[in-house]
């Protein structure tokens, strides 16, 4: 089933591709359901894979000789905005971060930190360039970070413009940046958030962190998914400085940019969607880029030492029993440096086996029946915390006791956790449970940007 | 008409019948070009749903088996609806009506509807002109799909026949399975004595297990096997067919190392029957429900009779007195197995026989893929062509044959051992 492409580049990692399905459909059966797992290893120079736990964050550092690794340039975004004062332990918070990162930047990549407010400004090095990371200009970098101060209002976009300019400067293969927000993106209109994303997307990739409880949970999902990267809550601010460390060190080890998961079907199939189920849910169904007949790309961004799971849904035209139909080929591709045919780094194949026999078309993969599950899961959070803030307590109730039960089956016990903050669960079989009178804002943020974080099928 | 001699994609050396390429599955009839009004080729005229012809069988683009196929297997030829500017349909032999029946044999050459030899005149390599079978349209992938409608292309397995001089047998992916998980495997050995023994060896690979066709094929290679080196060397031929029940068992067995398919699914299995003639004795050996029929040449002075006993549930219960023969067939459960060769198989009880026919006639070795369209010895009698002793190729397509019009649900496998050998 996997199908193993040696690249060309010794640099990138090796890709595999495994399929899960069940291939058979009943006579007139259209529908064809399957999980890509594609896990990437063993690029660069640096040790071996870093191991991964269940449903964890798809980090995978690894330990590479200083100067080595590939080439790199990480751009940090530390919101300055007046908010960042109260408490006035935040904004020393986000120094000391924003230094417990710059101290994680491998030798050799390049790198800046930007302030930003209602506009953005260049802390580090300034004159629109990057820095190379040393000794020397770590230091000079975190000298210039004591320049920090609250001031001012938010305007992301202009702060992700920025990012972009200073990242565009340099002649790397990964573009990274890390964004910081502690509030709302009140100094600037939705458009112009919207439109610096689309400008952004596909040229770097950002992580994003909320500190605090007054910002958007949707505005930095938002940005995180457009951009490919992680989001996460740091309710208090002291756990920053481990995020931050933790996210550039999942930076530093990504080893191959622009991986895009190319996906054919034959003529007259319908492409229902296409989803990125572990290590979280992300819907990439409407950014297919058309790639040639019958096929087309979806954006995965950067990978590491990693493995990710792909939910494809299509439906075919039916044909007879005993027929067999190739339903989707499924590659990782990474577009040619000159211009040329993209190299196919894995495939896998998705197939359509038309049958009499019941038994064998009922059946249900239970890779495919997990993930239905963890989407399902997903959803079931985020309309049950949305009806309970418009006050619709029975509908409120109804869909996070749907989650509940979910997590439960799934055994998505962080998700289970959440929940249990935000409802008293009565029976979690049955997913009956009882909203909570006070919850915390801190908690709710959290379940809601973390309701998309999945479990992997228990084997 | 012009005929390639190597093949466009791969550049495989080709036979001047070869209608697709051994190697790669490239389709040496299709069209050069792309034709989008190319009508989809009705290749396989029982095909129910009339929306895709079923494709004429080709060789598997994998070879990733390990086996070699079997020595003279031959490849059909498609229907006659598909324009073949490379190769001349082979011509139909007068009163024959099934397509199949024009399907070539490589040797011997004594077959009146055999193609003459003819020296292919050479050709230059064109462009891949592998145009799928279902649309016509598409070229066909490395990986034996069409890139335009998706439609699987025929395979080596579909149809393979093969002729030898004491023994013959057709096998056919039938009109309702997707791939044929039933094998054979022939072989004739000479005997100390100097004369000659036939080998016939028959697996149907259990579909709920994994890798069923492998099992199948990798059994009936290695029952074949032993059977030939153990009656070369003089061992008697009941002896012989146990060693050959256990390799075969083993060879299935082996499968289950470095598997790596779901552990939810069974270990690779399939049923197993046998017949050698040696001599004047005619022996059998099986586990599962492929049989053994023996068919008289004169049915007025003999009775056909079936040579094997199921291990299924439905023998069971009528060899235990608890149902009517007509009762246990009736059951859903009648066709499940009891006994079969694999890993999963709780012990295996490997069965054989041995007779003395009296009179001249015919051994049907086959899986149930013909049987439930013939189940009695005498029903099956009725359809085997008076002249099967003789022509025991065309009996085998006879029957394959008459399974597929009888629906074809399963795969089918019939091999034909004239008795007694006479050579
Ligand atoms: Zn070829
Ligand atoms: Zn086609």
């Amino acid at each position: 089933m996997a199908v193993l492409s040696k690249s060309e580049n010794p640099n990138i990692p090796q890709f595999t591709a495994e399929v899960y399905q069940n291939e058979y459909l009943p006579e007139g059966g259209r529908e064809v359901n399957a999980i890509v797992t594609v896990t990437s290893t063993g690029g660069g120079t640096g040790g071996p894979p870093a191991k991964q736990g269940e449903g964890s964050e798809a980090s995978g550092a690894r330990a590479y000789a200083p100067g080595h690794g590939p080439s790199a340039a990480v751009v940090i975004m530390v919101d300055c905005s007046g908010s960042m004062e109260y408490p006035p332990t935040k904004m020393r918070n986000a120094r000391d971060a924003t230094a417990a990162a710059i101290d994680t930047i491998r030798d050799g990549v390049s790198f800046a930190v930007v302030a930003g407010t209602h506009k953005a400004v260049e802390v580090y090095p300034g004159g629109g360039r990057l820095a190379v990371a040393d000794a020397a200009t770590r230091g000079q970098a975190k000298e210039a970070l004591r320049k920090l101060t609250a001031g001012g209002g938010t305007a992301i976009g202009t702060w992700l413009r920025l990012a972009d300019r200073l990242l565009a400067s340099s002649e790397v293969s990964i573009r990274h940046a890390i964004l910081l927000t502690d509030g709302r993106n009140e100094h600037e209109k939705p458009e112009e958030l919207r439109a610096a994303l689309d400008a952004c997307a596909g040229r770097y990739t950002c992580d994003c962190r909320g500190v605090g409880t007054d910002w958007e949970v949707k505005e930095v999902t938002g940005i995180a998914s457009a951009l490919l990267g992680t989001a996460d809550i740091v309710a208090d601010p002291s756990g920053l400085e481990g995020d931050f460390r933790q996210m550039m060190e999942a930076a530093m080890g990504k080893e191959v940019a622009d991986v895009s998961l190319r996906l054919w079907t034959p003529q007259g199939a319908e492409i229902k969607f296409v989803k990125q189920v572990a290590p979280s849910v992300e819907d990439l169904t409407t950014r297919r880029v058309d790639a040639g007949p019958r096929a087309g790309d979806y954006p995965t961004g950067s990978w590491g030492d990693e493995s990710r799971d792909y939910h494809v849904c299509v439906e075919v035209q039916p044909a007879g029993v005993g027929q067999e139909m190739l339903a989707g080929r499924v590659s990782l591709v990474l577009p040619s440096a000159d211009g040329g045919a993209p190299e196919v780094l894995s495939q896998g194949l998705v197939r359509a086996v038309w049958t009499d026999d019941m038994a064998a078309s009922t059946r249900i993969n239970p890779q495919v029946a997990h993930y239905t599950g963890q989407a399902e899961l997903a959803q079931a959070i985020q309309q049950g915390l949305e009806a309970r803030k418009a006050g619709d307590l029975d509908s409120a109730t109804a869909k996070l006791g749907r989650a509940v039960q979910l997590a439960a089956e799934s055994g998505n016990a962080d998700t289970a956790k959440l929940l249990a903050k935000v409802v008293d669960v009565v029976d979690e079989a049955t997913g009956t449970v009882r909203l909570k009178k006070n919850v915390d804002d801190a908690d709710e943020m959290t379940l809601e940007t973390r309701s998309t974080k999945t479990v992997r099928v228990k084997k | 008409m012009p005929q390639l001699t190597v093949c466009p994609s791969c550049a495989e050396r080709l036979e001047p019948e070869d209608r697709f390429c051994g190697n790669c599955g490239t389709n040496l009839a299709a069209p050069l070009s792309p034709a989008p009004s190319f009508a989809p080729a009705a290749a396989r005229d029982r095909t129910e749903d009339g929306d895709y012809g079923l494709a004429p069988p080709v060789a598997e683009a994998d070879g990733d088996y390990g086996l070699a196929p079997p020595t003279r297997a031959t490849i059909p030829g498609q229907g006659s609806a598909q324009a073949a500017p490379f190769a001349a349909p082979a011509p139909a032999p007068a009163g024959i009506a099934d397509p199949r029946e024009t399907l070539l044999t490589t040797e011997p050459d004594t077959e009146p509807d055999t193609e003459p030899d003819t020296e292919p005149e050479p050709a230059e390599p064109a462009k891949p002109a592998a145009a799928c079978v279902a649309c016509g349209i598409g070229s066909v992938d490395g990986d034996g799909y069409c890139e335009h409608c998706g439609h699987a292309q025929p395979r080596r397995r579909d149809h393979i026949e093969q002729e030898l001089a004491l023994v013959s047998a057709v096998t056919d992916r039938g009109l309702r399975h997707h791939r044929n998980e039933d094998a054979f495997a022939l072989a004739e050995a000479t005997l100390p004595d100097g004369t000659s023994a036939a080998i016939a060896v028959v697996c149907d690979g259990v579909s709920s297990s994994s890798r069923p066709d492998d099992a199948s094929e990798t059994a009936s290679v290695a029952a074949s096997d032993t059977l030939r080196a153990a009656l070369s060397s003089g061992t008697e031929a009941r002896q012989a067919m146990q060693e050959a029940l256990l390799a075969a068992s083993e060879s299935v067995n082996s499968l289950v190392e470095g598997d790596t398919s779901d552990p939810e699914t069974n270990a690779p299995a399939c049923t197993f029957v046998s017949a050698v003639t040696t001599g004047e004795l005619l022996t059998v050996g099986w586990v599962g429900d492929s049989r053994a029929y023996w068919i008289p040449d004169d049915r007025a002075a003999d009775n056909p009779a079936r040579l094997t006993e199921d291990d299924s549930w439905a023998a069971r219960m009528v060899e235990a007195g608890l149902l009517s023969e007509e009762e246990a067939y009736a059951d859903e459960r009648a066709h499940a197995i009891t006994g079969w060769l694999g890993a999963d198989a709780v012990e295996l009880d490997p069965h054989t026989a041995s007779f003395e026919p009296d009179l001249p006639g015919i051994v049907v070795v086959c899986t149930d893929g013909l049987w439930n369209y013939a189940e009695s010895a005498a029903e099956l009698a009725a359809v085997v062509p008076p002249d099967a002793r003789t022509r025991p190729l065309h009996c085998a397509r006879t029957l394959v044959g008459v399974a597929l019009d009888g629906g074809g649900h399963d795969n089918i496998t019939v091999a034909v051992i004239p008795f007694p050998a006479s050579s």
